[in-house]
């Protein structure tokens, strides 16, 4: 089942084109990361699909028109949309009075289940907890909710690594059962890497880059190259080249390579699967805009 | 897929309301309860303006005893006159703030919402925009008019009990105080005045109040009263005419008969009886512009996110 069809999304803000154009299919029970630089269009991106604005083209979630049904698509899918939208006037225990009264498929014990672990009180005022903690709560509404669609737009901005880990060991624990369908931006794109099913790259309102995790990790080889070996392996051209305490780590894209030469990297030097993050950069910096990161030529600067 | 309100707590006393009417009905009911938890002031505002009033009250009555042991024990119809207009009074003050109240929570309710961002947070629930406007569309119109009436009769009754007991002995007659008080008379047309004056009259006023609240980028207060004002200043430059502020005046003044609790007590079952009111076309253009400010500002609403 295809949980998000776009075709041809468009959005701009007066002259600014935030959306150019992008196809997207995300099928359910995917987890998809969207990764991109500050501008590039994820949260339009995802801001559409939750029906929060209006855009061009063609978009369909969970069937639906999220523009002209955002509070019938709200019954199947919910979302995070930053760290800092619950209320802060509200109570804890109000906040789960008012989920539970408007949300058809809320599950109140579930919620409670998840708030017992934490040192959230029920009389707290949500401006009286700690960053971490209104995430948790937020976290802990949304989990007991039965959403098929669940979109995290940056859930751990400005949280630090023990409430990142425990984040997303909780998704995946406790809420994700390969039904379900997560969409998560990040720029801590290292905290995802283990986690993503789906990867997406995303620059100046188009897609870079689409592919499973498993395309990801058989495509892309980074070789912490030999310094005497270092002409050779430029000679293969990598799509990125990038110096590390004194040694040259180069990105290939297995595809550009024909068979005699995959063989060859590992006796270049160290062979690895690169980091999201690297690949990211490679991506970005040789050919922004593009559709794909193959091709990519004059790749080292 | 519809499992609806199984995986509901069994305390939630909407279990027996069917699923169909319970999809419309609830989210409002909640909508509504969220408004009161967030505007607190809806009914703590007249409820101090009732305790700052009876302590007031208080005061009055005990040096009315102190002056009564001097020269005149007042007679029970005097002493029905002391309370009648004491009434009048109390209710007027609650009135008076539950009508400010309704006005700063109007202006606040859409704007408030993007200003802290959590528009995110409620958009992300299932309730429609419309539904999140008519709930707070029903906190100025609905819930302040019922909410200052119940105060008022409560506040009037101790009033009644507190002005029993300090006047106990001073030769007023109490019990006619109670029988005869037009108590009953004030709050039938005290009821009648809240709901079609505050409820029905005023809809426009605070349906523009709520669109400007929406709509605003920042300072909602400005935006809703600044344009009125200029308008009259342009009228009555541009055409020496007044016909805007005329038209201001009428929506904020009422229709003569419905301006009811102080007139003619005597003849009040006659006002209770709305046709006259609903005669009114200005009652018609009235709600028929709050329709579209309604309207307006649900579709507004749809646009908006975090400012």
């Amino acid at each position: 089942m295809t949980v998000i069809e776009a075709r041809g999304l468009r959005k701009a803000f007066g002259s600014t084109i935030a959306l150019d154009g992008v196809d997207l299919r995300v099928a359910e029970g995917r987890i998809l990361g969207l990764i991109g630089p500050n501008g590039a269009g994820k949260t339009t991106a995802l801001n559409a699909i939750l029906g929060l604005i209006p855009y061009q083209g063609e978009l369909k979630v969970l069937g639906r028109d999220p523009w002209t049904e955002r509070d019938q698509l709200m019954r199947d899918a919910c979302f995070i949309a930053d760290v800092a939208v619950l209320p802060r006037w509200m109570r804890v225990s109000q906040a789960l009075d008012y989920v539970a009264g408007v949300h058809p498929r809320f599950d109140r014990a579930k919620a409670e289940g998840f708030l017992a672990r934490t040192d959230i009180k029920r009389a707290s005022k949500i401006r009286e907890l700690s960053k971490g903690m209104v995430t948790q709560l937020h976290l802990a509404l949304v989990m007991a909710i039965d959403a098929k669609l669940l979109v995290l737009d940056e859930p751990t901005l400005g949280l630090d690594i023990l409430y990142r880990k425990q984040f997303y060991d909780s998704l995946l624990n406790d809420y994700y059962d390969r039904s379900r369908t997560i969409v998560v931006t990040t720029h801590q794109v290292e905290d995802v890497q283990h986690v993503l099913t789906d990867l997406m790259f995303i620059n100046r309102g188009r897609i870079v880059l689409n592919c499973s995790m498993e395309e990801f990790e058989s495509r892309y080889l980074e070789v912490s190259v030999h310094p005497e070996q270092v002409a050779a392996a430029r000679a293969l051209k990598p799509i990125h080249e990038r110096q590390m305490l004194g040694r040259s780590i180069l990105l290939f894209d297995l595809m550009m390579l024909d068979h005699g030469d995959r063989h060859q990297l590992a006796a270049l030097g160290d062979v690895r699967t690169p980091s999201i993050a690297d690949l990211f950069v490679a991506v970005l910096e040789n050919k922004p805009g593009s559709q794909t990161a193959q091709g990519a030529q004059g790749a080292a600067r | 897929m519809s499992t609806q309100s199984n995986s509901m707590p069994e305390s939630f006393d909407s279990q027996k309301i069917a699923p169909a009417a319970m999809s419309a009905t609830r989210p409002l009911y909640w909508s509504v309860r969220r408004e009161l938890w967030e505007y607190r002031s809806i009914y703590i505002a007249p409820l101090a303006a009732a305790i700052v009033f009876l302590f007031g009250f208080f005061i009055s009555m005990v040096s009315l005893r102190h002056r009564m042991h001097g020269a005149w024990p007042l007679d029970s119809a005097q002493g029905r006159d002391v309370f009648a207009t004491r009434y009048e009074l109390a209710a007027a003050l609650i009135m008076g703030t539950a009508l400010i109240v309704g006005i700063f929570y109007s202006l606040d309710a859409l704007y408030g919402e993007r200003r802290d961002r959590s528009i995110l947070f409620w958009k992300s629930l299932p309730v429609s925009d419309l539904i999140t406007v008519l709930s707070k569309l029903a906190i100025p119109i609905v819930i302040l008019p019922l909410l200052s009436f119940a105060i008022t009769i409560a506040t009037q009754f101790v009033m009644l009990l507190l002005g029993s007991i300090i006047l106990l002995g001073s030769g007023v007659n109490i019990a006619t105080l109670w029988t005869e008080a037009s108590f009953v008379h004030v709050s039938l047309v005290l009821l009648y005045h809240l709901l079609t004056v505050h409820g029905l009259w005023y809809a426009p006023l605070y349906g523009w109040l709520l669109l400007v609240s929406g709509w605003a980028p920042r300072a909602p207060f400005l935006w809703a009263f600044l344009p009125p004002f200029v308008i009259c200043g342009v009228e009555k430059i541009a055409f020496n005419t007044a016909h805007f502020l005329t038209l201001l005046q009428y929506r904020l003044l009422g229709p003569e008969d419905a301006m009811a609790p102080h007139s003619a007590p005597s003849d009040f079952m006659a006002s209770l009886i709305p046709t006259h009111f609903f005669n009114t076309p200005g009652l018609w253009t009235g709600l028929a512009l709050a329709a579209v400010f309604l309207a307006a500002a649900v579709r507004l609403r749809r646009y908006q996110g975090p400012i």
